[in-house]
């Protein structure tokens, strides 16, 4: 060691040779990750996740039962001819001469047993899901797609406009939804387009909060103020940089409301207020058993009324559940992407 | 008997992408009262490293081997009460961003005082009079008034000197500062690192100093440890490290520093980046950016030796880990160190425009405002804040 | 601005959106073709037309909206809140009559759940990817994923039906009596299980974050107990979220009571408030519904003043 001190200067570390040179060995910097979109990411990392492909096969299941429970058929021309249900859901079943009473306990014949009226439950389940799940997927779509507008407008103008249309959120979440929903139902009368209104009107206000926030939050990043100081006008800067960024929040929240709209239906329905009394909708066959159970139609408890449909809406929530989880989850885990990189803790 | 001998520490994350092999086969050792710098890039283990010593890695990392022995007991087969009672206690922590490491929710005099209370059985009164004094001691005006107040009500250099004292509490041996100063401004930087300087001098503590600054390492240590992806490569005293660097990353790192006054056209800089730990490259890791390879260092993993004669080395010698020494290569390493300027005032390889000395007696003379021998603390504190308005005065943040 | 400025402007604030939320119900409900004095005529086909505007007088359901609406708000500020038609009776007693009864069962549930939720959430957090989180994550979906009615008759089913532990129904008591309040009991699980379950995920969650920063390693470095770690340090961030959504459940807890008291025949407001719809009973819907917008806007007020508490970063200003 040289025992001068002073100014150090070292030469000869040459970083061209290390970049001229061919490399000695067969290791690359960059391991090669794919370039593919965070969808798609998304789509294996949720494929992964077992609970959630679970609930994903039940809903499929559960929709195509209800799709093939009887035919559908289109001003006269049946389009889905199949006919999975045994008996027609609404059918009194010894008025058409068969051997059949009332409350009739499962059996091969009538797997979940008949209800108070001879009709058989295994039937009435399997339409019921028509309802239901239809009405649930329909209201998320439209409140998914009208809160998504409401909330990018107030984010991204911010100021008066998103006083004032905060201010009207406001006084939607000063009511406890089912509330509303009570009130506009008791306003319209009882059916199906009424029930996806009420829920509608109650729905899209949770959207439009969490798109605000969501907009607020992408508002101020750099490729947005960016695109901005290059001109680009509202509209397009709204729909082609923010909201595709604020969507992934979306889509989570929207997986996990279709099971709250779907019991909020059948507690309508449970309630009287949903639809008419002989339609198979799972609440209000629960609303029709209630009566079973608290008077008992003579000694024996016919549970399998009240077991099944309310067993089939807690399967289909609990599946959409599952799928709303694997969804975040498989959103969440891109976020935390470069968690193994390197050591530092 | 050194304070901290780590032998052979190896510390493995199983993450989803692979085994990360963090910390690989470390030895190193601190003496009582000196200060150990360990330097490498961002990922080469560094953190791991002082986290495990205190036995902190959480899942999904993993302690696989070795052993840490503090004091001569193994810290690695204590108990976890045992281990407790050394955290806080003997061996203090002081982390990189000082904003993250203080609970939003407490006031700092309490996050001090907590300590206190538990390794040392003070009551109440007399825990808050001893953190007043800490927080006096690490240079916070008015310490009394601030120990009620929040960390968001400190400023940045504020908030760093607080986890320095929160560090101090109980008068550890060993301190373990992980980056204490990378989050700072160059200015609060210098000041933050001449108080800890004095203090670890004042209060008889070792300081295991972790950074990616050879500045930093310069002026405030006394041996260093070079690291990269998980291993020491290179081990000596501050002089020998910076006169005579023997490992190409040490030569890698030091050509990297630019220098005011240089003619060279542009920054010399090491070539690539450190590899990800989940798949190393094969034989000496640096391999890949390391312009003296040759096909050999793909193949054979080099060992720590003595530069000189190629032989094992004990804990505390000078050694270098390349195939450079153990007679491995064709060619030489054929890099050379000038110094100039030898009657010039000293100035020393740097990263930013402070001035850096190793010999530090003649640092001291040359940028303190005290002599070099005036200690205690107690008397300097105003001393030394009256240079330093912004910082001390302007440590209320508004918000 | 001080804490209690805060407070003073937020019930300011509250005004308007009462205001709105009164306008607006009545708008709806007003919208509905056909009120009492309809199915009171329907029942008694001698009433006259002439008797029948003068009934119409008697209740203030002649005239415009706007101008019906203008003489419910001027009787709302003197105090009255108008008349249940159906039994003749004035609306404030007739909810005070039963207020009680609601109250008990929504604190009985909001119990239940914080009672199950805070401790289950900690456990899971702390202990995460083990089978003790599993299992809590379990019912942490389940418990969501249940209808409270179905819950509700389910319950009956097993331990009032099988087990012949509960009677089937409310028993027709004072609130205060011995078996009211062990029947509170079901209807209580039932109406706090779904609550519980979101509280708990938002507590598990929240407190799993918290477990990652950096002044926990910070704490543990200092030698605290982990004890110390999680219940002091890691416990007191994660509960400054916790508190929004434990304020938020007052909605859903009164939402669950509407359905749940119709399960159970419960006394109280909720299975007033489905009379009232089903009855269109104007007054009373009006009443329930301002008095629940008031009961949840106090609830969020409430949150905000503990987030002041636990979070000494905010500052109303």
């Amino acid at each position: 060691m040289s025992t001068d001190r002073g100014r150090i200067r070292i030469t000869g570390f040459d970083a061209d040779r290390v970049e001229s040179r061919e490399p000695l060995s067969d290791w690359t910097e960059t391991r090669d990750t794919g370039t593919e979109g965070r969808w798609v990411r998304a789509w294996r990392e949720f494929r992964r996740n077992r609970s959630a492909m679970l609930g994903l096969y039940i809903v499929i299941v559960m929709s195509l039962l209800a799709l093939f429970a009887r035919p559908i058929t289109i001003a006269g021309v049946t389009v889905q001819p199949f006919s999975l249900a045994p008996y027609d859901p609404g059918a009194i079943l010894y008025a058409q001469g068969l051997d059949v009473s009332a409350y009739e306990a499962p059996s091969l014949a009538h797997p979940f047993g008949t209800d108070g009226s001879a009709r058989d439950v295994f039937s009435r389940v399997l339409y019921g899901g028509r309802f239901s799940l239809s009405i649930g997927f329909i209201v998320v779509l439209v409140t998914a797609a009208i809160g998504l507008v409401y909330g990018a407008i107030a984010g991204y103008y911010g100021g008066w406009v998103d006083e004032t249309l905060m201010r009207i959120l406001d006084l939607i979440f000063a009511f406890p939804g089912l509330l509303l929903a009570l009130i506009i139902v008791a306003v319209l009368g009882k059916g199906y387009w009424e029930l996806v209104l009420a829920f509608t009107a109650i729905g899209w206000a949770g959207y439009a909060r969490l798109i605000r926030g969501e907009i607020l939050k992408v508002k101020e990043n750099e490729y947005v103020l960016a695109a901005k100081a290059l001109g680009a006008r509202d509209r397009r800067i709204i729909f082609r940089h923010v909201v595709p960024n604020a969507i992934a929040p979306l889509v989570v929240q929207a997986s996990l409301s279709i099971g709250t709209v779907v019991i909020g239906v059948a507690a309508l329905g449970f309630l009287g207020l949903g639809l008419p009394p002989s339609s198979a909708e799972w609440g209000t066959m629960l609303d029709q058993t209630r009566q079973t159970i608290v008077q008992g139609p003579g000694g024996s408890i016919p549970w399998w009324v009240t077991v099944f449909p309310g067993g089939a809406i807690f399967l289909f929530v609990m599946s959409m559940n599952l799928i709303g989880d694997g969804i975040n989850d498989a959103l969440d885990a891109q976020e935390g992407e470069d968690v193994a990189r390197g050591g530092e803790v | 008997m050194a304070l901290l001998e780590v032998e052979d520490l190896t510390v493995k994350f199983y993450t989803e992408e692979g085994v990360v092999t963090a910390v690989d086969g470390l030895s190193f050792h601190i003496e009582r009262g000196e200060t150990f710098g360990v330097v490498g890039e961002s990922g080469a283990g560094k953190s791991v490293t002082a986290l495990s010593v205190l036995r902190l890695i959480e899942e999904p990392g993993r302690i696989e081997s070795g052993t840490v022995r503090f004091d001569g007991e193994d810290l690695l087969s204590m108990s976890e009460s045992d281990v407790r009672d050394v955290r806080g206690n003997d061996i203090a922590m002081i982390f990189q961003d000082a904003q993250t490491a203080l609970n939003p929710v407490y006031t700092v005099g309490e996050q001090i005082a907590e300590a206190v209370r538990h390794h040392l059985d003070y009551d109440d009164t007399a825990a808050r009079k001893r953190a007043i004094r800490l927080l006096d001691d690490v240079g916070i005006p008015e310490p009394a008034a601030r120990y009620d107040d929040y960390p968001h009500e400190f400023s940045g250099g504020m908030q760093q000197r607080v986890v320095i004292a929160m560090a101090l509490s109980c008068d550890p041996d060993l301190l373990i500062a992980d980056e204490p100063t990378t989050a700072l401004d160059v200015t609060i930087e210098a000041k933050i690192l001449d108080r800890l300087e004095h203090l670890a001098e004042e209060y008889d503590t070792a300081i295991q100093l972790i950074t990616h600054d050879l500045g930093v390492i310069a002026e405030m240590c006394d041996r260093v440890m070079v690291m990269y992806a998980g291993r020491a490569v290179e081990k000596a005293t501050v002089e020998e490290l910076y006169y005579d660097p023997k490992h190409p990353y040490t030569v890698g790192l030091m050509s990297a520093i630019p220098r005011i006054g240089d003619e060279q056209d542009r920054l010399q800089t090491i070539p690539g980046t450190m590899p990800d730990l989940v798949e190393v490259p094969s034989g000496c890791s640096f391999h890949p950016r390391c312009p003296f390879a040759e096909e050999v260092c793909t193949r054979k993993q080099p060992a720590l030796v003595d530069p000189d004669t190629g032989d094992a080395v004990g804990l505390s010698d000078r050694a270098a880990a390349c195939l450079a020494y153990t007679g491995d290569l064709d060619s030489e390493l054929d890099y050379e160190v000038e110094v100039t300027g030898r009657d010039a005032p000293p100035s020393e390889p740097q990263s930013n425009s402070r001035i850096h000395a190793p010999d530090a007696e003649q640092h001291r003379a040359d940028s303190d405002p005290l002599p070099a021998d005036s200690d205690p603390v107690g008397s300097d504190t105003d001393l030394l804040d009256q240079d330093d308005p912004d910082e001390d005065t302007g440590g209320q943040q508004d918000g | 601005m001080s804490l209690r400025r805060f407070i003073a402007v937020r019930v300011a604030a509250t005004v308007p959106i009462l205001f709105g939320v009164s306008v607006l119900t009545f708008a709806l409900v007003h919208l509905t073709p056909g009120d009492p004095i309809d199915q009171m005529v329907a029942l008694n086909p001698q009433i006259s037309a002439a008797e029948e505007a003068a009934i119409r007088a008697r209740y203030g359901l002649d005239g415009p909206v706007w101008q019906q609406y203008l003489t419910w708000m001027g009787n709302v500020l003197q105090g009255d809140l108008g008349t249940v038609i159906s039994v003749d009776q004035p609306v404030l007693p007739y909810i005070m009559a039963r207020l009680p009864e609601t109250i008990a069962l929504g604190l009985f549930g909001w119990a239940i759940a914080l009672l199950i939720a805070i401790p289950a959430g900690i456990y899971a957090a702390v202990n995460k990817d083990t089978l003790g989180d599993d299992l809590s994550r379990v019912f942490a979906l389940s418990g969501i994923s249940l209808p409270n009615f179905w819950l509700g008759l389910m319950l009956i089913l097993v331990f009032a039906l099988w087990l012949d532990l509960w009677p089937v129904l409310a028993p027709d008591k004072p609130l205060l009596s011995a078996d009211m309040l062990w029947y509170l009991v079901l209807p209580g699980v039932t109406i706090g299980t779904a609550s519980s379950a979101t509280l708990m995920r938002v507590m598990r969650s929240s407190m799993a974050e918290e477990l990652n920063k950096e002044y926990v390693t910070a704490a543990r470095a200092k030698g605290l107990p982990e004890r110390t770690v999680v219940l002091k340090h890691v416990l007191r961030n994660s509960l400054i979220s916790v508190t929004t959504i434990a304020a938020f459940l007052t909605a859903s807890i009164f939402a669950g009571a509407v359905v749940v008291e119709q399960v159970f025949a419960w006394p109280g407001l909720g299975r007033a408030f489905v009379g009232a719809i089903v009855g269109r009973e104007v007054d009373l819907i009006m009443a329930i519904t301002l008095f629940t917008g008031v009961t949840i806007i106090l609830a969020n007020l409430l949150a905000d003043i503990m987030y002041a508490v636990l979070d000494p970063r905010i500052r109303y200003d």
